[in-house]
């Protein structure tokens, strides 16, 4: 059964298995406006947490995206090089950015559920 | 981030809330970066009907006195005495090293007298500098006056039906008019490329105008996303990055805006600060110069980024950069020495360590479409 979480950086991961999908949130896709380019990390590459995962170019600025786990990088959504707007208008869903071995069990606490998340959110604004 | 009690507020500040902008601290102003369409629509928006943008952070300033031709003249190297009244001109405030003060357009109200809009960010510094050394001109600095751009294709169908004087107007024209009973200077210019108008206007006044304008559906606010996205477009500099005091007019490749008769062989050569150095610019050329760049792929360069010549050494930087959205690529600028800025040099610039690759190009890299009548 999977699971997403959230993190105060406004990253998503859906937990199945042991695969973890990584991508924005809807907030975040706000934030960044209009996505025009994706640096996507090397498939095979080991992160450790905080390492600079991917880039992501809007038309004003440059965000870059703060691996929240330790792993191995499966896969990267190769639809977002010719794409890049699926993250604005599908960030949860089709605009996936990565996904990601964890070298060892993720720490559940360390995350955000849906209404957390929600309640984040709000209390930033 | 927080809203900072030192920005000032513009007329318009409650009406870009209300077309929910996000308002962002810029020159000391809080103003729209952006509204719910998004840079990119808001940029298209402009090119193929009408944008209204609030540039009422910049500096309106009137300046009048019998010799404030020849005083001005020090100043800038423009031929004033040539400039027609409601002529306008793109000019720079030079500095004593042959470097830019700041950019702005300054336009004739009458024998005596000029109209200046300058950089919001110079702005106080630019009427110091217009005090000190104008001692015979009176410097009038007009904080009770909004202004706003009016541009794109279709701008100029709404300032037929309000005000059909201006209609006539062709690029770098101005006149004193009213629209709706409301007096305005109106000018025939911009800063994106596109034709348009500039509306000086009483701050009293200010929001019914917009009322006026923004009554047309095809007439949107935009925001300083866009604004900067469509002059990079069209190859205009932006002070304090693509020029500073550090950059002569001639290294900035703005040298057309430099009148011939201030130039070495003319007939009011020289006289303005800083030109012994930028007419030896003029006459023996620069070390480096201001180039347009087209970039592979898809990823922006931005300010700052390094560039490198097909051996690695790094030769010049990116001064401003960002995604074009009426060319749908990445769009710079930038300094490279002068054996390198010559259209179709092939270089790379460093982006998160990474080299792209970039092509020296011609500028604008999207035509602009001022109304030359």
């Amino acid at each position: 059964m999977d699971q997403v979480v959230y993190t105060k950086d406004h990253e998503w991961l859906r937990i199945e298995d042991n695969v973890v999908t990584i991508g924005v949130t809807e907030f975040a896709q706000e934030q960044l406006g209009d996505v025009v380019f994706i640096e996507l990390p090397e498939v095979g590459s080991e992160l450790s947490v905080g390492d600079e995962a991917a880039v992501i170019e809007s038309v004003k600025a440059a965000g870059e995206i703060a691996v929240p786990i330790d792993g191995v990088v499966l896969t990267v959504n190769e639809a977002l090089v010719d794409q890049p707007d699926l993250l604005n208008s599908a960030p949860e869903t089709d605009g996936w950015i990565f996904q990601v071995s964890p070298s060892e069990a993720l720490e559940m606490s360390d995350f955000m559920d849906a209404e957390q998340y929600q309640q984040f959110i709000q209390d930033g604004e | 981030m927080s809203e900072s009690t030192d920005n000032k507020k513009t007329q318009f500040y409650d009406y870009h809330v209300a077309a929910g902008g996000k308002m962002v601290p810029f020159a000391g102003y809080l103003m729209p970066v952006q509204y719910p369409l998004g840079i990119m629509q808001e940029h298209l928006h402009t090119r193929d009907n009408a944008g209204l943008f609030d540039v009422s952070h910049m500096g309106q300033v009137v300046v009048r006195g019998n010799n404030v031709v020849g005083e001005l003249e020090q100043l800038m190297p423009l031929d004033l005495g040539a400039l027609a009244i409601n002529q306008q001109s793109y000019a720079t405030f030079t500095s004593p090293t042959g470097g830019i003060l700041d950019d702005l357009i300054i336009t004739r109200w009458a024998h005596d007298t000029f109209f200046l809009v300058v950089n919001a960010a110079c702005k106080e510094q630019d009427i110091a500098h217009l005090k000190t050394h104008l001692p015979d001109s009176e410097v009038n600095y007009l904080d009770q006056q909004s202004l706003i751009a009016l541009q794109g294709l279709r701008a100029v169908e709404i300032m037929a039906e309000l005000a059909p004087q201006t209609a006539t107007l062709v690029f770098m024209q101005g006149c004193h008019t009213d629209i709706g009973g409301i007096e305005c200077y109106v000018t025939r210019s911009g800063y994106t490329g596109e034709d348009g108008f500039e509306i000086s206007v009483s701050d009293d006044y200010a929001l019914a105008l917009a009322d006026l304008l923004l009554a047309y559906d095809f007439c949107q606010w935009i925001g300083l996303g866009a604004r900067d996205s469509l002059r990079l477009e069209a190859g205009l500099c932006l002070y304090g990055h693509d020029m500073n005091e550090q950059t002569s007019p001639v290294e900035a490749a703005i040298s057309w805006s430099i009148s011939k008769s201030r130039r070495s062989e003319g007939e009011k050569s020289g006289g303005f600060l800083g030109a012994d150095i930028i007419l030896r610019h003029l006459d023996n050329g620069v070390a480096k110069k201001r180039v347009g760049f087209l970039v592979e792929g898809r990823a922006p360069v931005r300010e700052g980024a390094e560039i490198a010549d097909n051996e690695g050494n790094v030769v010049g930087i990116i001064t401003s950069g960002g995604f074009g959205p009426t060319l749908q690529a990445p769009v710079a600028m930038g300094y490279v020495p002068k054996e390198l800025a010559v259209v179709g040099t092939e270089l790379t610039a460093l982006v998160r360590g990474k080299p792209r690759p970039i092509t020296v190009t011609k500028m604008p890299l999207v035509p602009q479409r001022y109304h030359r009548g």
